[in-house]
């Protein structure tokens, strides 16, 4: 151990306080969010600010999972999370793998993915051939032109490398072909890769808002960040109107709140796993070869 | 002439040679197909599909059957006082990011590298990576509900200083600080594993030896850590000047409103309007191919100067 004088421990205190300040504000917006949410109307508007619920109220998540432009949004986005990640991992994982051992006219493949860093051609041409391939207002839009990152497959690539070719000699001893060798021996061998990936792309079918816009003209196929961007940003209330059985709405503010919440959960449940795998996945990438 | 004169005899054996390359791996080829098939249309055919740059397409006759028009949109781009100031816009962006938001992580790093409790370096580590995972949809949601007419921070302005509702959102003096506060709140953390990372490779001898020689903890930071991660910074900030035409296209979009259109319509979000919503897609793709050719010469050049500093470069 060090020796810790007293500027150094002063150093560490105000290194702490100010640490566990940014902390807080990175906290602080969702502590205010998720009080107004579960707040009255009263409580909301005779406390300016409110940082905890005084009397717990679910009215405005009870609107809001009552409403089903709302409801089925969520559904939309899970599917294309769950559909979409599978596509992901199965193109990516395929392609990666593929690249990973050489042949003839490998390098220009590879070549191939990583120009696709330095030029972009840019959303009007991607817009024009996705409605040339017939997906507009088709889910589909919102899966297939992301296949593959080529990041990902770039990252999976260098892991694949990683794993010692005698593996894979040893299965073709045995009489296996190359398929059976990827799917018994690689993937199970990379099951923290393909969580690891699995989590970054399910986050990005998640969040993932512009191309819903781009591509679905139905609002009954929006994924939930279009219509949050709908309900909240542009504050249009109109799309969340058909709502049954509710005399006098929520305030629109909490219907709102109860909203960004409701489309955060999902990121907050898987985040602990994402957590643990990231770093790893982050720091693959860095890797150079 | 020589090589013509000989390559009739040779080239049937280095196809037989070749023919045999290809079915030895054929199932590599079985591997990489379908991933190559999705690069080939939906990121090599839109750039083949930029030559509508060059043409005046329209959607009834198709990519093949537009009359072609030479430079006329690339003329256009350049004697349009829209352009100029949507350029503007796009670098003055840029480099309030790099001034800012680019900084912000090295100095949280170093912050995060002085903690000595594993756990205290863990908790606050967990909470400054979230935001990074959340949507833009949701970071400027939360932002508009704060700071609209009847947000908190207005009630709040209110309450102590009596201050009448201000437009934040809609004041265009605001719209930039704005958008690069955003960015420093959402990514700040996450962008720190990167530099933890080279910091966690420095050889805990230096720091003993140094406070053998009585160096205290400033001067530790300043000769040890500093040049630990120095390299790191250098080619992050070379190749962040290499995509200064790049903004953060879904952030920009969100914050735009048509107050602060004038300051804060950037390259991307003007092709988006030109070319999605005013279906002038040949201005719009000129437009994007003129940001592309840019974007790709910077990189380059980022690239090259990284090397000239001694670091590895990107590719």
């Amino acid at each position: 151990m060090l020796y810790r004088s007293a500027s150094d421990r002063l150093l560490d205190t105000v290194n702490i306080v100010l640490l566990v300040w940014i902390a807080g504000m990175m906290f602080f917006p969702f502590l205010y969010i998720f009080s107004v949410s579960f707040s009255s109307m009263r409580d909301y508007l005779e406390h300016d600010f409110l940082l905890w619920p005084k009397t717990w109220v679910t009215d405005a998540y009870q609107y809001i999972l009552g409403n089903n432009r709302f409801v089925r949004s969520v559904f939309v986005s899970l599917f294309i999370a769950a559909a979409g990640t599978l596509l992901n991992l199965l193109f990516t994982t395929t392609m990666a793998y593929g690249l990973s051992r050489p042949f003839f006219g490998q390098r220009t493949m590879i070549f191939m993915v990583l120009f696709t860093f330095l030029f972009s051609p840019g959303i009007i041409p991607t817009y024009l051939i996705v409605k040339e391939t017939g997906l507009i207002d088709s889910l589909w839009s919102l899966i297939i032109p992301v296949l593959i990152s080529p990041w990902n497959m770039i990252v999976m690539r260098q892991f694949f490398r990683n794993i010692p070719e005698e593996l894979t000699e040893a299965a073709t001893m045995d009489g296996a072909n190359p398929i059976t060798v990827f799917t018994r021996v690689i993937l199970p061998l990379s099951k923290p890769a393909l969580a690891t990936f699995g989590l970054f792309y399910a986050v990005a079918h998640w969040n993932s808002y512009f191309s819903g816009l781009l591509y679905i003209n139905n609002p009954s196929n929006w994924p939930i960040q279009v219509l949050l961007r709908q309900i909240v940003i542009v504050n249009d209330n109109t799309a969340l109107l058909e709502q049954q059985g509710f005399v006098e709405a929520p305030p629109a503010e909490t219907i709102q709140m109860a909203a960004i919440l409701l489309a955060t959960v999902p990121i907050l449940v898987v985040y602990p796993f994402l957590q643990k795998h990231f770093a790893k996945g982050v720091m693959l990438g860095s890797v150079k070869g | 002439m020589l090589k013509s004169a000989i390559s009739p005899a040779v080239q049937p054996n280095r196809w037989i040679r070749i023919r045999k390359k290809v079915w030895k791996s054929r199932y590599m080829y079985l591997f990489v197909l379908p991933g190559l098939l999705y690069f080939l249309i939906y990121k090599y055919l839109p750039l083949l599909g930029s030559i509508i740059a060059f043409k005046d397409y329209s959607v009834f006759r198709g990519f093949q059957n537009s009359p072609w028009v030479g430079l006329k949109h690339f003329e256009r781009i350049f004697d349009n006082p829209e352009v100029v100031q949507v350029l503007v816009n796009t670098l003055v962006l840029s480099f309030l990011q790099i001034a800012f938001a680019f900084p912000a992580p090295i100095l949280l790093a170093l912050m995060l590298n002085e903690v000595r409790l594993e756990w205290v370096k863990r908790i606050i580590q967990s909470v400054v990576y979230l935001p990074h995972f959340l949507s833009w949809v949701v970071v400027v949601g939360v932002v508009t509900i704060f700071l609209r007419g009847e947000g908190l921070v207005n009630n709040l302005l209110g309450l102590w200083f009596g201050i009448e509702s201000i437009p934040f959102l809609q004041m265009p003096g605001l719209f930039k600080p704005l958008l690069v506060l955003e960015v420093i709140w959402k990514e700040t953390g996450w962008s720190t594993i990167i530099f933890l990372a080279a910091l966690a490779g420095v050889n805990p001898e230096l720091y003993e030896a140094a406070v053998a020689d009585g160096a205290g903890r400033l001067r530790r930071i300043w000769h040890i850590t500093l040049p630990a991660i120095r390299s790191t910074v250098v080619i992050l900030l070379i190749l962040r000047l290499g995509s200064v035409l790049d903004n953060g296209f879904e952030q920009v979009f969100l914050m735009l409103n048509p107050y602060v259109m004038d300051v804060g319509n950037v390259l991307d979000t003007y092709v988006y309007y030109k070319g999605i919503e005013q279906s002038d897609f040949s201005f719009a793709t000129a437009v994007g191919l003129f940001k592309s050719v840019v974007g790709l010469i910077l990189v380059i050049a980022a690239n090259h100067l990284a090397k000239r500093f001694g670091e590895d470069g990107i590719y």
